[in-house]
């Protein structure tokens, strides 16, 4: 029970014992800082407040970081000039973008600046583009041009025939945002920021010791500062402390991701002009090499809804073709739905909330918040450091290296490694030419993948065209052969998504 | 860099049956190489009988039908490589192949045999709507946790499409103690055999709803609920028709893609009906010396053809190795499928490299009654073949004789078409 | 009289079979291609059968469960009973084709066999 206490807690690095949970518990669970969501923006903040020395922890709702909408958004770093000249949103956007190309070499994501492209397909919208142009240099945005239908066309031939022209701007890039996500908090796990998953907080307090007191289904966690990092339900903890409340309305975008044969139709990122309800459809290469199309912008109540619809997803279809011909949509190997967490005044809220000292707020981080993430750690570990009055770490280390990706070896360098450990010789996903080496690496490594997603989202193994169908029952036994997991617990993400049910024949327990 | 004669990439019934028949033909080093634990391939799991009725005339399940083949392989003591992944195969036949025993190495064939057998479309492809829960599988991954690991999905469980491992596993479940609530087509016809609707659904009552569809899928972690609607002639869900059904299982048997990804690095050329290569009489594609069969080539089936068809591939790469595959003067006859035949294998002749018979296996595109399998060389109608029933879900054939193509000189184009009449 | 209408399962041909029925009696048999579907037919609307196939628990093997069928076919009203003793047996391994999981399953005069191998592990 012990051990699976310990499993389903992931990264926690202290005794769940019998008789002493409880007093164990409230002994540990005092700290300096406690971030709530484990995201992108709290990983990132995670990993900037590790550069001090404080005792931070991250309470998790789920079984693993990036699990809301960090796992499922358009993957791209925008160049900053679409949010409003001024605005939190582009002043962190174009911050973030300038920061992605150290972060990444530093945290060893894969990223790469293809550069995006705002087209316009009406002749008389074409003084929009010159709008776009116009914010982004005011936004800071470094190398943005108008170009002529010619010069759009010899960029990209596969844009519609109707296209007029398209402000480009070649600081757009695409990302791994599970990749960005995972290596954030694992460089801030190291340097030793805890992380609890499967922890819901469910009511936050000011205790007579002036310290907030989190209620969760985890045992109370003691805080003297909070961060509210929450995504979608960045609203709901907000107000259970301050008496001015924010309402953040999730809206949801449909996204069909295609086949890496797909992955070349274009090369940058291609938007259609933006309106009232975001930067709509767009088209891009992801950084793995697959074509992503999306997102839609549906304004949902559900906080968990991230289901697909039909509806969303021709409208999606449909959209996309207005700006890019001939797409091949056959060659759709998934779709899925994210929730963007767009607060009402459709600005960042960072800061201290006003009537509730201590409480930092991190809310209403759509999009651009991908972009922005490395820039919001940096501003709330700002923040945070000048109250606290924090002292940098000493030993603080800022690098970190991926799971090696044995295709970049030569064949000679990668038989060396199937020498040194046979499981790199092993491979368990097809698609992806994923070995067991690289599973088992993502499994022990500092807040490690317990489940399938976990595993694919650090690997890439079930990420490709066959969806995992072959690669699940081997992944499952490595999980079950590591982790010492029962195959009946193991799960795609956590909670009750168990694989399989029960063994055939009736057969209770034992592994026969 | 190691040299072999002939190597096969994949170890189930069509690598393994290419692998004996180039052995009998006289080939000396031939190697094949699987990326699974033991030859035999998708057949291990297939544990229900009927197969190998035309090819041993006698009813065997699917382990039993790979291992006739598997002890000849051990019989004529064939080299072969386990869990070995081939990671890639150029254009002048160095294979690329990788284990944890072996490292990665690579080899020079003389010539290599495609077999690597075909994929489930998965849920992905399908633009099923809804969320994505635990509890969603293809039907092949089902079946291999059921039959092989001895692990049960769920207990309530609906399929969508009728192809023949749904309709195996309809069945299969439902021995095991699930509850199989309902099997849902999208096509007004079944894509799975006959026989298996009889024996696997009306056995055990379970309904198969032809027309429909899965339109939303509940549950945030696990799977909790999936809701199927009637569609109209064009596929799309006819709203009011929609029916929920509480499961914690959805298996998915919408179809079978072959798996060409090295065959496609390689630069063979593909034919976007079947998915897989196009192919000349000896089974050879554009790559001269690299040969297919069985899935990788189109989707069988029958295994029964996948052996007879991989005979052919094993015996052909065994001339080429000889020199005795003349090379082609570049005046094959085109075989052309239409109207209601959708394509053929293989899609060109050369007289001088045909047998005395040649089979040319073909699918029809929608459900044909009291129809005729015709086939025309050049305008002239040469062969007209009543069928009582021909559907998409089973494979056709006519078989040439090299003679009557020799009393045609010149001829450039034979046609297999469907007429009513 | 009696008409009903079969699909052959004989062969993956599936034909369409008639049969004719005088009471219990087959009076004709139309529609079938050969022998098989002709058994087939009278066996069906008389005393219909089917071949089981399943798997079984195996212990220390390389496998924890081996493919097994019944030799021959059994009275299609007996399968649920066949199960049941099919998921009760448990073999050791090794376990070679052909091997006798069951024998006699619920008297039906069938033995239950294995249909791959299993080695010891």
């Amino acid at each position: 029970m012990a051990l699976l206490q310990k499993i389903y807690q992931g990264g926690t690095r202290y005794p769940l014992v019998g008789g002493f949970l409880k007093y164990a518990k409230e002994e540990n669970n005092m700290y300096d800082v406690v971030i709530i969501g484990a995201g992108v923006s709290g990983s990132s903040i995670a990993r900037e407040l590790s550069r001090y020395n404080a005792n931070v922890c991250v309470l998790e709702k789920c079984d693993d970081v990036c699990e809301g909408t960090t796992k499922a958004n358009s993957a791209i770093v925008h160049a900053g000039f679409d949010a409003a000249e001024g605005s939190l949103m582009a002043k962190l956007n174009v911050r973030g973008n300038e920061m992605m190309d150290q972060l990444c070499k530093d945290l060893d994501v894969p990223f790469k600046r293809n550069g995006s492209m705002v087209v316009c397909i009406h002749k008389e919208a074409l003084p929009g583009l010159q709008e776009l142009y116009d914010r982004g240099v005011k936004n800071g945005v470094k190398g943005l041009k108008i170009l002529s239908r010619e010069e759009v066309l010899e960029m990209e031939p596969n844009l519609s025939d109707n296209v007029e022209g398209a402000l480009y701007a070649p600081t757009g890039g695409i990302i791994c945002p599970f990749k960005l996500n995972i290596a954030m908090a694992e460089n801030a796990n190291v340097n030793g920021v805890e992380f609890r998953f499967n922890t819901e907080v469910e009511a936050i307090n000011k205790g007579e010791d002036g310290l907030w007191h989190l209620r969760t289904n985890n045992g109370e966690y003691v805080s003297k500062y909070v961060v509210n990092a929450a995504g979608v339900y960045a609203d709901k903890f907000h107000n259970m402390v301050s008496a001015k409340k924010i309402h953040i309305k999730p809206r949801r975008g449909d996204y069909c991701l295609l086949d890496k044969e797909a992955g070349t139709h274009v090369s940058h990122t291609i938007f259609p002009q933006p309106t009232k309800l975001g930067k709509g459809v767009l088209v891009t290469p992801t950084v793995h090499g697959n074509l992503l199309v999306g997102p839609t912008a549906i304004d949902i109540e559900n906080k968990e809804g991230v289901n697909t619809t039909g509806e969303g997803i021709n409208d999606l279809i449909a959209k996309a073709n207005d700006h890019v011909k001939n797409l091949p949509l056959r060659k759709v190997i998934t779709s899925f739905a994210g929730l963007r967490a767009h607060e009402d005044g459709h600005e960042f809220i960072i800061g201290e909330v006003e009537d509730a000292p201590a409480f930092i707020d991190c809310a209403g981080i759509e999009s651009p918040g991908l972009s922005a993430s490395p820039a919001i750690g940096e501003m709330v570990a700002e923040i945070l450091k000048d109250k606290m009055g924090l002292t940098p770490k000493n030993n603080w280390v800022g690098t970190r290296k991926d799971i090696l990706n044995p295709a970049d070896l030569s064949l000679e360098e990668r038989n060396e490694l199937i020498k040194k450990n046979p499981a790199y010789g092993n491979i368990i996903c097809r698609c992806e030419s994923i070995s067991e080496g690289e599973i088992i690496d993502a499994i022990h490594r500092p807040l490690g993948a317990r489940t399938l997603d976990g595993v694919k989202r650090r690997t890439r193994a079930g990420m490709g065209r066959c969806q995992a169908g072959f690669c699940s029952p081997k992944t499952m036994e490595i999980i079950h052969r590591e982790l010492g997991l029962p195959y009946e617990e193991i799960t795609k993400s956590g909670g009750r998504s168990n694989i399989v049910m029960e063994r055939t024949k009736n057969q209770k327990g034992g592994n026969q | 860099m190691v040299n072999y004669d002939i190597v096969i990439v994949g170890g189930g019934p069509a690598g393994l049956a290419a692998a004996v028949s180039a052995r009998n033909a006289g080939v000396e080093k031939i190697l094949i190489l699987e990326r699974d634990k033991e030859l035999g391939g998708i057949l291990n799991q297939c544990i229900h009988n009927g197969f190998g009725l035309h090819t041993f005339k006698e009813e065997l399940t699917g382990p039993e039908y790979a291992y006739r083949f598997i002890e000849k392989v051990l019989e004529a003591k064939i080299e072969y490589k386990l869990n070995t992944m081939v990671m890639d195969i150029s254009e002048d036949r160095v294979v690329t192949a990788m284990s944890r025993e072996d490292g990665m190495y690579q080899i020079k064939a003389g010539a290599v045999i495609l077999a690597m057998g075909c994929r489930e479309r998965p849920r992905g492809a399908l633009n099923i709507p809804g969320y994505r829960p635990a509890g969603i599988f293809s039907a092949g991954t089902a079946q291999r946790l059921v039959n092989i690991e001895g692990y049960m999905p769920g207990r309530e469980v609906v399929i969508l499409g009728s192809g023949d491992i749904g309709l195996i596993m309809a069945r299969r479940m439902t021995l095991e103690g699930a509850k199989v609530k309902v099997v849902a087509e999208l096509m007004p016809y079944s894509g799975g055999l006959k026989r298996n609707i009889v024996q696997c659904l009306d056995d055990f009552g379970i309904p198969l709803k032809l027309s429909h569809t899965v339109v939303d899928i509940e549950g945030k972690e696990h799977l909790t609920a999936v809701t199927i609607a009637q569609v109209d002639n064009h596929g799309k869900p006819i709203p009011g028709t929609e029916e929920r059904y509480t499961c914690d299982t959805l298996l998915l048997s919408c179809g079978l893609i072959p798996e060409n990804e090295l065959s496609r690095n390689a630069g063979v050329e593909m034919n976007p009906i079947t998915s897989g290569p196009i192919v000349n009489e000896s089974l050879e594609t554009n790559i001269p010396g690299v040969f297919a069969c069985g899935n990788v080539l189109h989707v069988h089936d029958l295994v029964d053809y996948v052996s007879e068809e991989a005979d052919r591939a094993g015996l052909n790469a065994a001339k080429f190795i000889k020199g005795e595959l003349v090379e082609s003067k570049g005046d094959d006859i085109e075989i052309v499928a239409t109207e209601g035949a959708r394509y053929t294998v293989p899609s060109t002749i050369d007289l001088d490299r045909m047998d005395d018979k040649l089979t040319v296996r073909f699918r029809v595109g929608a459900v044909y009654k009291d129809s005729y399998v015709s086939v025309y060389f050049d305008d002239e109608r040469v062969m007209h073949n009543k069928k009582r029933i021909m559907a998409p879900g089973e494979m056709e054939q006519v078989i040439l004789l090299k003679s009557k193509l020799e009393e045609k000189p010149g001829l450039k184009k034979i046609t297999v078409k469907i007429e009513n009449e | 009289m009696e008409k009903r209408e079969l699909t052959c399962i004989g062969c993956p041909m599936g034909c369409q079979i008639t049969v004719e029925l005088e009471g219990t009696e087959v009076v004709s048999v139309t529609g079938n291609t050969c022998g098989i579907g002709d058994k087939y037919a009278r066996n069906e609307v008389t005393h219909p059968e089917r071949t089981v196939t399943s798997t079984s628990i195996v212990l220390g093997g390389d496998k924890p469960r081996v493919s097994v069928k019944t030799a021959s076919n059994i009275p299609k009203d007996k399968i649920s009973d066949v199960m049941k003793a099919i998921d009760a047996a448990v073999m050791k391994a090794p376990v070679h084709i052909g091997d006798v999981v069951v024998k006699d399953v619920c008297g039906t005069g069938v033995d239950v066999v294995a249909t791959r191998n299993v080695e010891v592990i």
